[in-house]
């Protein structure tokens, strides 16, 4: 295992009877990179998730988080990561400071640390002059805040996210990754599931999981890049009817209602201008005509159609 | 002009709230016939008790709305026959099939049987349940379940349609076929209110409402939410990432900025003349850029900036 990566998949498989929950995955996280585990539920996310912090024994394949073997030397694995899921593991009827109390404590933070820790963990998620606030009093940002801060208490180098920011606002959404940037910052490195994919587009490298396999492996700029063709959204008159209009022209891949917008995706080389006289020509006022770059959730969808058409076929057959 | 949907300084405290803030205070919102409203906004922001009032389950505390022009107070029973409602918990019979559901609603919303038979199949083809008619609601995918409360609220052939969070913890696949309906349902004619905590999804409203903490801060169609913001966005992404973060840090340019993975999304006043002194510094540190370049504003952006400005208090 490279010094450089703090997790290494190799062909990591899991099996519960006969269903096939993770399939053959594999890939790589280098120290300090975030990141991001998508995929629909029950695409495999949180079993892999499991094996990596040496809850779940792998079927067949390998695993190393931080040099050590998730199956042979699980208890290692445990002691070095941290591990925050979508249901918070506080306890509500305690306050804030207790819970950092409890968990520092659980962890075995060393007694000269513990007082700088806990102050310095208060600083960084916020949580200032609420110290004696119960957890159940806190506000879902809050009590993401908090869990985050428990998660790292013993200052793991290798950090686990379960659909961390599930429900919570745009600005507290912001902070938290912040939070999760300066970590990475200082060499922590993160793997975090949802599925989400506006989340997604908050790590550096991301995989895609389907129907237990890694359907797709990059950073997200190139994933988006390596879709075919170009995605133009189209604000104009009777979108439905424009619709109709636009599905069949030549060049033309796909074409969807994207709410009261139509998003057409054409071969790199057609020229948007036909489009816009097909439109006009069929009395179709277009407000507005531009290429956008393509979301995650589009490469997600394009991905998954290719997936399903061949097995759709065999299935047939 | 006609508003399919009316609402005039509704106001929500419920008695738990004597002393604090309502759930939403002063709310008017006008939304002519055929539109797409979207309503986004936090959890707690007051979406649900406002949507819950606009379907009449609840009585508002003060402020009055007329929907397909009846009075909420007044005229209730008439409003109901126009109005589709889909709360965001699930709200239909586990224990029943697809199809018991959907006729169980045809019954409670009185549609003629005559009608009845056409209009169970026509929803089931529409939400391509057809094949799972006899599967029972509980063992439905949590998608499907959507879709089957979908066409239940639809079921009556309402003019207006009321939806809370209805792709919220729903998984992408299904976000997008729920998309693709509603976009249809819109295209028929049907005025649209729909709630999420989603800022992309309001991006396809024609109007957008941004409701935070009771208040209703701004609304308006998307473009030009977005065209108002008094800055330009570029984004930028260069290694080393810490080289990257010092030379924004230090730019007179950049009025504020954050990380969207290895990207930086910078608020600048000319972004041209940010993009060429900002090139220059980077290459001066000896930062390699991969990108450099004027992104548009996002509702995202509107939403943060909104916020913002009001410093956490409202």
């Amino acid at each position: 295992m490279s010094r450089e990566n703090a997790v290494e998949v190799h062909q990591l498989t899991k099996k519960f009877g006969s269903f096939t929950a993770v399939d053959q995955v594999s890939f790589i996280i280098p120290k300090g990179e975030i990141f991001g585990l998508l995929g629909p539920n029950g695409a495999g996310k949180t079993t892999t998730i499991r094996m990596l912090c040496g809850i779940l024994l792998p079927t067949a394949g390998e695993a190393r988080v931080l040099g050590f073997d998730v199956a042979r030397q699980a208890e290692e694995v445990k002691k070095r990561i941290g591990y925050m899921s979508q249901k918070f593991a506080l306890y509500s009827d305690l306050t804030v400071f207790e819970n950092l109390d409890f968990y520092a404590h659980l962890y075995g933070v060393p007694r000269e640390k513990y007082k700088a820790r806990l102050e310095s963990l208060i600083e960084m998620a916020g949580l200032r002059g609420h110290e004696k606030e119960r957890t159940t009093n806190l506000s879902g940002a809050w009590r993401q805040r908090l869990a985050l801060a428990c998660a790292i208490v013993h200052e793991p180098p290798m950090l686990f996210l379960d659909e961390p920011t599930a429900g919570v606002d745009p600005v507290s959404r912001r902070e938290f990754w912040e939070m999760i940037y300066s970590l990475a910052g200082q060499d922590v490195s993160v793997l975090a599931t949802t599925h989400y994919m506006d989340e997604a587009e908050f790590c550096n490298v991301i995989g895609m999981m389907y129907d237990a396999r890694l359907i797709a492996l990059n950073d997200p700029d190139s994933l988006k890049s390596d879709l075919r063709g170009v995605l133009l959204e189209v604000d104009c008159e009777s979108p439905g009817q424009a619709e109709k209009i636009a599905t069949g022209l030549p060049g033309v891949i796909e074409v969807a209602l994207h709410g009261v917008l139509l998003h057409v995706t054409v071969e790199k080389e057609t020229p948007q201008q036909t489009l816009k006289d097909t439109l006009a020509s069929a009395g179709i006022t277009v407000r507005r005509m531009e290429p956008v770059p393509p979301s995650l959730e589009d490469v997600f969808i394009s991905l998954v159609e290719a997936e399903s058409r061949p097995r759709l076929r065999e299935e047939i057959e | 002009m006609s508003f399919a949907i009316e609402c005039n300084l509704l106001t929500k405290r419920y008695p738990s709230q004597k002393e604090s803030s309502p759930a939403i205070e002063a709310i008017s919102i006008q939304i002519p016939e055929g539109k797409l409203y979207g309503l986004v906004g936090p959890d707690g922001a007051g979406k649900t008790s406002l949507i819950r009032i606009l379907a009449s389950v609840m009585e508002p505390s003060s402020g009055s709305a007329r929907l397909a022009g009846f009075d909420l107070h007044r005229q209730a029973e008439k409003a109901r026959k126009s109005i589709g409602y889909m709360p965001q918990a699930f709200s239909l019979y586990p224990d029943l099939t697809v199809l018991e559901n959907i006729r169980f609603f045809a019954d409670l919303n009185g549609v003629p049987k005559a009608r009845r038979k056409e209009r169970v199949a026509e929803l089931l083809d529409f939400a391509r349940l057809t094949e799972f008619t006899s599967r029972r609601s509980e063992n439905l995918s949590g998608g499907m379940r959507k879709k089957l409360a979908l066409a239940c609220a639809l079921i009556h052939e309402p003019k207006i349609l009321l939806l809370d969070e209805p792709t919220t913890g729903v998984d992408p696949v299904s976000r997008r076929e729920l998309w693709h309906l509603l976009s249809r349902i819109v295209q028929q004619g049907v005025t649209v209110m729909i709630s999420s905590p989603y800022m992309d999804e309001a991006e396809r409203c024609h109007t957008v409402g941004v409701l935070n903490q009771g208040h209703l801060l701004i609304s308006g169609p998307p473009s030009e939410l977005e065209a108002r913001l008094p800055f330009q966005i570029i984004e930028v992404e260069a290694r080393p990432r810490r080289t990257l973060r010092d030379v924004v840090v230090a730019s007179q340019d950049v009025l504020a900025w954050h990380a969207v993975g290895d990207r930086l999304r910078l608020a600048v006043a000319d972004p041209l003349e940010a993009q060429q002194r900002l090139a220059a510094s980077l290459d001066q540190a000896g930062a390699t850029t991969s990108i450099l370049r004027q992104a548009r504003p996002t509702m995202e952006d509107v939403f943060i900036h909104l916020v913002e400005n009001r410093g956490g208090g409202a």
